[in-house]
């Protein structure tokens, strides 16, 4: 279920404004900006600009600082696959080149069908479950390949 | 008058990430078919986590627990008569019995998978918000004298004495003061913040209370990393109920005292763990650390003083206040007073939460609690402390788990996570791990850290590679001093930590003709 919106600037206006059209709420603005539409677009840095009375440049200084912010429009499922010491511990390595290999694409590309995006990801504090994933909001634990391929509706 | 049987269903994280949801939903609907009464409480976790879902039935006033259950297992469990306790292959009899939980010294997790989290009455009826009405009585002095008796230190890694942080603060002069609570644990291999946020987050909210009320502050920020949907949308809730009882808000209990709590979301970026680049982010810029002094207790968010804790040092305080820190101060040892939450994981057969005294040895966590590797093979390293903690070899192991005693031998016992390998583990690629992290991670203030992150996972590759070895290992080892001595904050600072560890504990995994 794809649940993002494509970006639309009046959506836009009313998320600055729900969330303060004030310096200090970026990141969360930022945030709630990748929730709705993945991603954080050159429009959307312009109209934040321009609302917090920041330059483009600060703006971008900040989106390009956190992994969270990407850039370019994400697949409909995002999937995080965990990288740290625990799951690494598990066999997250294992799981990775799996999830690449059936998937098609490296971590941080999307797939050309925009089914998925892969992203690694530093813990998802579910480390006694490992190896985790998340898809959207979700935490899957102790995932193998089989039920890696369950989750992500492959055979 | 209809009997309803209650039914207990963790929603933390690791439960729903092994289906605690669907069994949830499984439960109800073969309830309703057999016209069962049942009553479905989503509770907290007990931190057992391999047992996840972990479900409980209330029966004569006993709570029994099965797990872990899948939903197959839960037709099976209505064939048991589970709802009357009846016997299951995956029956663990009462709760509390439970060995892993009834070893452990629970303080600030007692209210962990005992009570649903979001219901202010379970709290209240547990003892919850005794802490902040002591400290709305007895006043800001009282509770910095209880804090200072307990001894408890900052549980999120740095150790710092609480009490002192926070008459800090209060001796500060100024008119707005700020809490952070700083909920961006993004330690691999810890998960106790979020367990309590999950489990109990009331008593991160009194914890922050009181904490606003004897430094001065009305206003807290929660900043919790955006890997914790959970957590957030259960805080969230938690707070609002908080407030609706006027436990947070204007005037809290007619006693004068206002104090709000917001929750700020992170960018999923690890460097914001740290206290400075956390305000940064806070203040919504980019997570770039600052130079300390100015301490964050004088000049922190907004340049205003600023008490910065973690979630579990918060959460610990209620009951420190209530039980008084005397009674606090008799678990523990040396300077290491009172409980720390372990958290066991990786590869481990029982990975979960740990309460218990500073002291106990981790080779007696990781096999009493742990019971040994998950795939049975002998443990080959174990990691304490997050990425920035060293590599124990198995010849460390009976190091009690005490600050000092881990500090002594190069460790950290760090926000208490414990992160076991077997001997399949290439400590070498663990190693550069290490590297790679920082240099993904670092906030690029300091050269040590933004270059020398990246030089050394060259470095290591060198190595591995066999190329000009000798001559490559001293560089590594250069090159870890210089980032220990020469960066600004702890993620250039202890980065050398696990690679200098593997490298001298672990040397055989360093040639390429070995292994």
């Amino acid at each position: 279920m794809n649940m993002k919106h494509k970006y639309d600037e009046n959506i836009a206006l009313e998320i600055i404004n729900e969330v303060g059209a004030r310096p200090e709420m970026l990141v969360q603005i930022l945030q709630a900006f990748v929730v709705k539409f993945s991603y954080i677009s050159e429009s959307a840095i312009r109209l934040i600009a321009k609302e917090l009375n920041l330059s483009r440049a600060e703006i971008h200084g900040t989106v390009s600082f956190y992994h969270d912010f990407r850039t370019t429009e994400a697949g409909e499922k995002i999937i995080k696959i965990c990288q740290a010491e625990a799951c690494q511990a598990m066999g997250s390595r294992q799981l990775t080149a799996h999830a690449e290999e059936v998937l098609g694409i490296k971590l941080h590309e999307t797939s050309k069908n925009n089914a998925f995006t892969l992203e690694p990801i530093y813990c998802l504090g579910n480390c006694a479950c490992s190896p985790a994933i998340m898809i959207d909001e979700k935490v899957y634990g102790k995932v193998d390949t089989k039920k890696f391929n369950q989750i992500v509706g492959l055979k | 008058m209809t009997l309803s049987t209650k039914v207990f269903i963790p929603r933390d994280t690791a439960s729903i990430s092994m289906g605690g949801d669907e069994v949830a939903k499984k439960i109800k609907q073969i309830a309703q078919n057999q016209k069962k009464e049942i009553t479905i409480i989503r509770n907290g976790s007990w931190g057992m986590s391999w047992l996840e879902p972990l479900i409980e039935v209330e029966v004569n006033n006993h709570r029994i627990a099965y797990g872990p259950i899948s939903e197959e297992d839960v037709i099976d469990l209505f064939d048991a008569d589970f709802l009357n306790g009846g016997a299951h292959p995956l029956k663990l009899g009462n709760t509390n019995k439970i060995a892993y939980l009834k070893n452990q010294q629970r303080w600030t997790f007692r209210k962990c998978g005992l009570i649903n989290p979001t219901s202010i009455d379970d709290y209240i009826r547990n003892r919850g918000f005794n802490g902040l009405k002591i400290a709305l009585k007895k006043g800001s002095d009282h509770i910095l004298k209880e804090l200072e008796k307990s001894g408890l230190r900052g549980r999120g890694g740095a150790g710092f004495p609480t009490a002192i942080k926070w008459q800090t603060v209060a001796n500060a002069k100024g008119n707005q003061k700020y809490i952070a609570c700083n909920a961006d644990e993004g330690d691999s291999g810890t998960f106790s913040d979020r367990i309590l946020m999950e489990s109990d987050p009331m008593a991160l909210i009194e914890g922050m209370a009181i904490s606003g009320f004897t430094v001065g502050a009305n206003k807290g920020y929660i900043y919790l990393r955006s890997e914790y949907p959970n957590a957030h949308s259960i805080l969230t809730s938690a707070i609002k109920t908080a407030k609706k009882h006027n436990w947070l808000g204007k005037d809290i209990q007619a006693s004068g005292f206002d104090f709000e709590i917001d929750i700020h979301i992170g960018g999923g970026s690890y460097v914001c763990g740290e206290e400075t680049a956390m305000l940064e982010s806070l203040e919504g810029k980019a997570g770039m650390i600052r130079y300390k002094p100015p301490l964050p207790a004088l000049e922190g968010l907004f340049g205003k003083p600023t008490v910065v804790n973690n979630v579990v040092t918060l959460a610990s305080i209620p009951d420190i206040i209530d039980q008084g820190g005397a009674a606090y101060s008799t678990y523990g040892v040396n300077r290491s007073k009172g409980t720390l939450a372990f958290q066991l994981s990786g590869n481990v057969k029982r990975g979960g939460l740990v309460e218990i005294a500073f002291g106990i040895t981790l080779r007696e966590l990781i096999e009493k609690w742990g019971g040994g590797t998950a795939s049975g093979k002998p443990i080959y390293a174990v990691q304490v402390g997050g990425p920035l903690g060293a590599y124990f070899p198995d010849s460390l192991l009976d190091t009690p788990l005490d600050y000092e005693e881990f500090a002594a031998k190069d460790g950290m016992v760090g926000h208490g996570g414990v992160v076991v390998f077997d001997d399949t583990a290439d400590m070498a690629a663990q190693a550069r791990f290490a590297m790679e992290f920082c240099s993904i991670e670092s906030c690029g203030k300091c050269t040590p850290c933004r270059i020398g992150s990246t030089r050394g996972v060259e470095v290591i590759d060198k190595i591995v590679s066999n190329k000009n070895r000798e001559q490559n290992i001293e560089l590594l080892n250069d090159l870890c001093e210089t980032m220990i001595d020469g960066s600004l904050c702890a993620m250039g600072g202890m980065t050398p930590f696990p690679v200098k560890s593997a490298l001298h504990y672990f040397p055989q995994d360093f040639k390429p003709e070995i292994k």
